[in-house]
C-alpha cells in the first residue's frame, strides 16, 4: 500500500518537474493580488495593530495552495478523458492508495508553490523571515491534502470538462472569499462567519497567519487539528466515491 | 487444460440497452481469440467486464481460473491495451513503463530488465527517453502493447489494437502480436472490426452483433460454413457445362454466368478446365471467389460490418490515434 501511494505520488512529481514553467506562471496572478490589493487596500483602510500587506500575505499563500491543490484533484478528469485513469484502475492497486497518492502528490506541489510565494513575500518585505516557515509548510501541506481530496471527490462523478467553470465559480471562489484570506472574519456578520466555520481554508489561512504573522483567531493547535480531521474526511469521501463510480 | 477464460451467460445492461446479451464462451490457453463485430456490438463492454473494470449485470465468468469477484488476482494475471490511448503524454516512454512496473509491484532490477526487453520487442529503444507526446500513433500503440506485456500476463486483452493506424504499421503490429503469442505463450483476446485483421491473426473468432455471438469457429471453418469457394465461369455452352459439373459442386447459372460452389477452389479450377476441354467446351473466363469473414457476417445478419456507421466518437478516436 505504501509502495502504491509512493508510485502515484512519484508520477505527480515527475509531471510537476515537466511543467515547472506552468507552475511559475500560475504564481503571477496571486502575486498581483498581493502587491496591488495589498498596497491599495493598505493605504485606504487600516487594521488595528497590523499592516494590511502582512495580513494579506498568508491569505494569498492560502489562495495559491487552494487553487493548485483543487485543480490537481480535478485533473483526474483529464486522466479519465485521456484514458490514463484506466491504466491505474486496472492495475492491482487499491483505490484508496490512488486517492492518497494523488492527494499527497498534489499537496507537495501546492506546498512548493506556496513556498515560492512565501519567498516573494519575504523579498518584498510583506513578512519577516522566521522559523514560522516550518509550521507554515505543515499548514500548506495539510490544506493542500484537504483540497486535492475535495477536488478528487468532485471529479469522481464528473465525465467532462464542462463542469470546470462551475467548480471555479461556485466552489473555489467562495471558498477563497469566505476563508478570511482578504479580510478579518472577526468583524464579519454572523451568517458569514457561520459559513466560514465549515470552510477548510479558514483554518489553513488562520494557521498560516499564526506561523507567519504571529496572530490568528483560533489557537494554532486547534487550526491544525480541525484541518487534519477535515483532510481525513475528504480523503475518505474521495476514496469512497472513487470505489463506486470510477468509470 | 483449464480454459484461459470461460464465461456463462455474461450480460451487461446499461439502462434498457443490453450491450452484452448472455454471452457464453470458452477461450483456450495460448490461443489468439478474436471478437469480431461492428462498432457498438458489445466487444469493448465484454472486455471491460473480463478485465474487472465494470461489473456484469448478470452471468458469470472465470478469468485465469478466478471468478470476476476476485479482482486483484485477475488484475495480476492480465494485461490490457485499451481502445483509447492510455499513456501519460507528459512522461517519457520509459517513465510510462516504469510507472506500470511499479503499479504491478515489480522490484527495480526486474523492472529495468523487463523495460529494456519489451522496448526491444516493439522496437522503441531509441525513443524511450522522449516524452510520449512526441510519438506517432503507431509508436504509442506499440508502447501500449509493450506496457501490457511488461508484467508477463497470462492473458493479454487488445481492444482494437490497430484502429486508425496506417496499413504498414498495422501489419507490423500483427507481426508483434503473433510473435508474442508464440514466444511468450500468452493467451491473446483481441477485438476488431477489421475482417482482414481477425482473419490474419486469430486462431478462433467469435463474431458478435448486438451483444450476441452469432458465429464461432476458426476463420477457415467459419468461411467453409458458407459452402466453400465459388468458381465463376463464362462459357459458350454454360448449360451443358453445368450438367457436366453437377458432380463436383453446387451449380447455378445467373446472367449467363455459371457459378460452381466447391471446396478448395484452387485445386478444382484446373480439373474443371480439363473436363471442359475434354468435352470441347470453350471457356472464355474463369474467376475464383473465396468467401471472406464479411460474407459470414452478411450471411448471419443480412448486413455488412459497416464502417460508414462510425460514430463521431470513433472518428475522434481514429484522429487521435493517427496523430
Amino acid at each position: 500500500m505504501l509502495n502504491d501511494i509512493y508510485t502515484v505520488w512519484l508520477r505527480e512529481m515527475t509531471r510537476f518537474g515537466r511543467a515547472r514553467s506552468r507552475v511559475v506562471s500560475s504564481l503571477a496572478m496571486p502575486l498581483f493580488w498581493l502587491i496591488f490589493l495589498g498596497t491599495g487596500f493598505g493605504s485606504a483602510f487600516s487594521l488595528p495593530g497590523m499592516d494590511y500587506t502582512a495580513f494579506l500575505a498568508p491569505g494569498i499563500i492560502g489562495m495559491i495552495v487552494l487553487f493548485t491543490s483543487i485543480f490537481s484533484g480535478v485533473s483526474v478528469i483529464w486522466d479519465r478523458q485521456f484514458g490514463f485513469l484506466k491504466e491505474i484502475l486496472v492495475a492491482p492497486v487499491s483505490r484508496v492508495s490512488v486517492v492518497i497518492g494523488k492527494a499527497l502528490g498534489g499537496a507537495t506541489v501546492a506546498t512548493f508553490s506556496g513556498l515560492i510565494m512565501l519567498a516573494i513575500a519575504y523579498a518584498i518585505g510583506a513578512i519577516q523571515p522566521s522559523y514560522g516557515i516550518l509550521p507554515a509548510m505543515a499548514f500548506m501541506f495539510l490544506t493542500g491534502t484537504c483540497f486535492v481530496a475535495a477536488g478528487l471527490a468532485i471529479a469522481a462523478r464528473m465525465r467532462s470538462m464542462e463542469g470546470f467553470q462551475m467548480i471555479m465559480s461556485f466552489i473555489v471562489m467562495p471558498t477563497f472569499f469566505l476563508s478570511g484570506a482578504l479580510f478579518p472574519l472577526s468583524t464579519a456578520p454572523d451568517w458569514m462567519r457561520a459559513i466560514s466555520n465549515i470552510d477548510p481554508l479558514t483554518y489553513g489561512v488562520d494557521g498560516l497567519r499564526h506561523a507567519l504573522a504571529g496572530n490568528g483567531m483560533l489557537p494554532i493547535w486547534l487550526d491544525f487539528t480541525i484541518l487534519a480531521v477535515l483532510a481525513l474526511v475528504a480523503i475518505s469521501l474521495a476514496s469512497y466515491l472513487f470505489r463506486r463510480g470510477a468509470l | 487444460m483449464k480454459p484461459a477464460i470461460a464465461t456463462k451467460n455474461l450480460t451487461k445492461e446499461f439502462g434498457r440497452n443490453r450491450a452484452v446479451a448472455s454471452i457464453s464462451l470458452e477461450i483456450k490457453q495460448g490461443e489468439i481469440f478474436g471478437l469480431l463485430g461492428p462498432n457498438g456490438a458489445g466487444k469493448t463492454t465484454t472486455i471491460s467486464m473480463l478485465s474487472t473494470l465494470i461489473q456484469p449485470t448478470s452471468g458469470s465468468a472465470q478469468v485465469s481460473g478466478f471468478g470476476l469477484e476476485r479482482q486483484d488476482e485477475i488484475r495480476k494475471a492480465i494485461g490490457i491495451v485499451f481502445q483509447d490511448p492510455s499513456l501519460d503524454d507528459e512522461l517519457t516512454g520509459k517513465e510510462n513503463l516504469d510507472f506500470h512496473g511499479r503499479l504491478y509491484h515489480m522490484p527495480s532490477q526486474l523492472r529495468a530488465i523487463r523495460i529494456s526487453a519489451v522496448l526491444k520487442l516493439v522496437g522503441l529503444e531509441d525513443k524511450a527517453g522522449q516524452q510520449v507526446k512526441t510519438y506517432s500513433g503507431g509508436m504509442k500503440r506499440r508502447l501500449e502493447i509493450a506496457r501490457g506485456l511488461m508484467h508477463h500476463p497470462k492473458i493479454l486483452f487488445l481492444d482494437e489494437p490497430t484502429l486508425g493506424l496506417d496499413p504498414q504499421t498495422r501489419r507490423g503490429i500483427w507481426d508483434y502480436i503473433s510473435k508474442l503469442n508464440q514466444r511468450e505463450k500468452v493467451t491473446i483476446i483481441l477485438t476488431t472490426h477489421y475482417m482482414e485483421e481477425a482473419d490474419a491473426l486469430c486462431d478462433r473468432i467469435a463474431i458478435i452483433d448486438r451483444g450476441k455471438i452469432i458465429a464461432l469457429g476458426t476463420p477457415t471453418s467459419l468461411k467453409d460454413s458458407l459452402g466453400g469457394d465459388v468458381l465463376v465461369i463464362e462459357a459458350i455452352e454454360v448449360e451443358k457445362l453445368a450438367s457436366l459439373l453437377n458432380g463436383t459442386g453446387k451449380t447455378k447459372i445467373t446472367a449467363g454466368q455459371l457459378s460452381v460452389t466447391v471446396h478448395n477452389g484452387e485445386r478444382m479450377a484446373p480439373k474443371l478446365l480439363a473436363i471442359a476441354a475434354k468435352h470441347k467446351i470453350k471457356i472464355t473466363s474463369l474467376s475464383l471467389k473465396k468467401p471472406t469473414l464479411e460474407d459470414v457476417f452478411i450471411r448471419h445478419t443480412g448486413r455488412t460490418i459497416r464502417e460508414e456507421e462510425a460514430s463521431p466518437l470513433d472518428m475522434m478516436r481514429v484522429r487521435r490515434r493517427a496523430r
